[in-house]
């Protein structure tokens, strides 16, 4: 194996590589040509990427190194090859959104605020990654482009519905991506192929060039195979930006130097109630092992959890219909019927019922927010099951049988809905496959749940399986 | 905001849906009335739980 094949596919890849780029012990044109061939060799069977950016991966791979060699500062993500969601604009490709429809599209001709931020951080688009149509799904599966696979059992749900993203990283083909988390489209991946991810605080990275869902609810954020990779991956990312209407004018906040501190002097809770059933028992058992670990005993309980997941659930169809309804208009036969009849059924939402959705996300975020008085993180699983079957349409959970589709993200909504910080550390199950554990921290103190991700991954609770 | 009335959903989907500036293929209004027939039971858990009238919309949002 070379030696940038060694780094792709090895521990925390984003820091070792960037710190072997910049020593100048491996160029960055060999890491990406390294990933490049993976993607090649194996993603014709796991389906994660709908374009590879080649010439333009190996250009900024070559710039990367023509940097260091003019005695100029490559940037901390020097020669780390990304990909992002085929919602994120890429100059000279039109943005998918999993769709049909937006295939006919003009090619964009910028790049998305995100990738504009990690290419001034030296790292290398390799392509755009598979998702869910419009990312009104939990699934990672797409009628047009075909499902995203999961690594760690390819006949599975990667979920969705940045599917794409959670599969490129767990199989090694990049060690970051990024994603969107509208409900949980990057907490629901992280959880189901074994991956750490981060959604930021509402506000925190920029939306602009990338293709809306929720204007109220979306967000972006990475993908990483480490603690320390994905903090890097989030440094890069954050920061305001005027191009997106609510970005929030505050400074960056640097995650990464504080990884060390780890979970000292942290207080850290388990959520009760509402998020302490409902899923399989190796759900909550992942975050009762995640508890034991970190000496949290302590039980809070986020009352109307159950509300604040259905008012998310109406927000989203009712802004998500508003969204697509000239496209609804013009070529309801280019959707997925599936994510048709959900927008149109969305168009018919009576605008007291939003409101009053908007009016409860006030009330519940005020209560919730209150409880990081006494808390600075709260731990919560983050799917109900592991990887479902490709396919599948049901689960049963408490006796009870319900759809996977609608139900994957219910303990991951209640928590977008106002915007927490929330990253996700993957912990093994006695079936072998991974399960998430949501670690939520209060508004702007994405640190503090980086610290507990990373506190967790040095005492060999969580991490991510091998990539091959 | 709720009276006591039962919700009708299937009948309140065929009024509204000629509204829609487009046509639906009435093939496709079963799948619609499910989906709408599901967010209606989803919103009372919502709309079933009283708010103070100072409680305001959060469109734009700050946490």
């Amino acid at each position: 194996m070379s030696a940038a094949r060694d780094l792709l596919l090895g521990e925390s890849p984003a820091g070792r590589i960037a710190a072997a780029v910049r020593g100048g012990i491996v160029s960055a044109r060999a890491v990406a040509e390294a990933a490049l061939a993976e993607i090649d060799a194996r993603d014709g069977a796991l389906n994660a990427f709908t374009a590879v950016t080649r010439q333009r991966a190996l250009a900024e791979a070559g710039a990367a190194d023509a940097a260091r060699a003019a005695g100029r500062d490559p940037g901390a993500l020097a020669g780390v090859p990304y990909a992002v969601k085929n919602l994120v604009d890429i100059a000279g490709l039109p943005t998918l959104a999993g769709s049909r429809i937006n295939r006919d599209r003009p090619p964009s001709v910028h790049d998305g605020a995100v990738i504009a931020r990690l290419r001034r951080a030296g790292a290398v688009l390799v392509g755009a990654l598979n998702m869910g149509e419009y990312a009104y799904d939990f699934t990672g599966e797409n009628v047009h482009d075909g499902p995203s696979r999961n690594p760690r059992d390819p006949t599975r749900m990667s979920g969705g519905s940045s599917g794409g993203s959670g599969t490129a990283v767990a199989a090694g083909f990049v060690p970051i991506s990024v994603g969107s988390d509208t409900n949980g489209s990057i907490r629901v991946p992280s959880s189901l192929c074994g991956i750490f991810g981060l959604k930021p605080t509402f506000g925190r990275v920029s939306r602009a060039g990338s293709f809306p869902f929720v204007a109220s609810l979306d967000h972006l954020g990475p993908f990483a195979r480490s603690a320390t990779d994905l903090a890097l991956a989030y440094d890069a990312l954050q920061g305001h930006d005027p191009a997106d209407p609510v970005s929030a004018d505050r400074p960056a906040e640097p995650a990464a130097p504080a990884l060390e501190q780890g979970a000292a002097g942290l207080r850290i809770a388990v959520a009760d109630g509402y998020f302490a059933r409902g899923g399989l028992p190796e759900a909550h058992a992942a975050v009762e092992t995640a508890a034991r670990a970190l000496g949290a005993t302590r039980r809070v309980t986020i009352e109307e959890a159950h509300r604040a997941r259905a008012a998310a659930y109406v927000i989203t169809a009712a802004e998500g219909a508003n969204l697509h309804l000239p496209r609804l208009a013009a070529r309801a036969a280019d959707f997925d019927p599936a994510t048709r009849d959900r927008f149109i059924a969305g168009a018919l939402i009576p605008a007291a019922w939003y409101v009053q959705a908007q009016r409860f996300r006030r009330w519940y975020r005020d209560r919730v927010v209150a409880l990081f008085r006494d808390v600075d993180v709260i731990l919560a699983p983050a799917t109900p099951v592991t990887a479902p079957k490709l396919g599948q349409e049901t689960m049963v959970l408490d006796g009870v049988t319900l759809a996977v589709r609608a139900n994957l993200g219910i303990f991951t909504q209640p928590l977008s809905f106002i915007g927490l910080p929330v990253a996700v550390a993957p912990l093994p199950t006695p079936g072998g496959l991974p399960i998430g554990v949501q670690i939520i921290a209060a508004p702007w103190q994405e640190s503090a749940a980086l610290r507990v991700v990373h506190e967790l991954e040095r005492r060999g609770i969580a991490g991510a399986p091998a990539a091959i | 905001m709720t009276t006591g009335k039962k919700f009708d959903a299937e009948a309140y989907v065929d009024a509204a849906l000629p509204m829609l500036s487009f046509a639906v293929d009435p093939a496709w209004r079963p799948s619609i009335l499910a989906n709408f027939r599901r967010t209606a039971e989803i919103a009372e858990a919502f709309l079933a739980f009283p708010l103070d009238d100072a409680e305001e919309p959060a469109p734009v949002y700050a946490p």
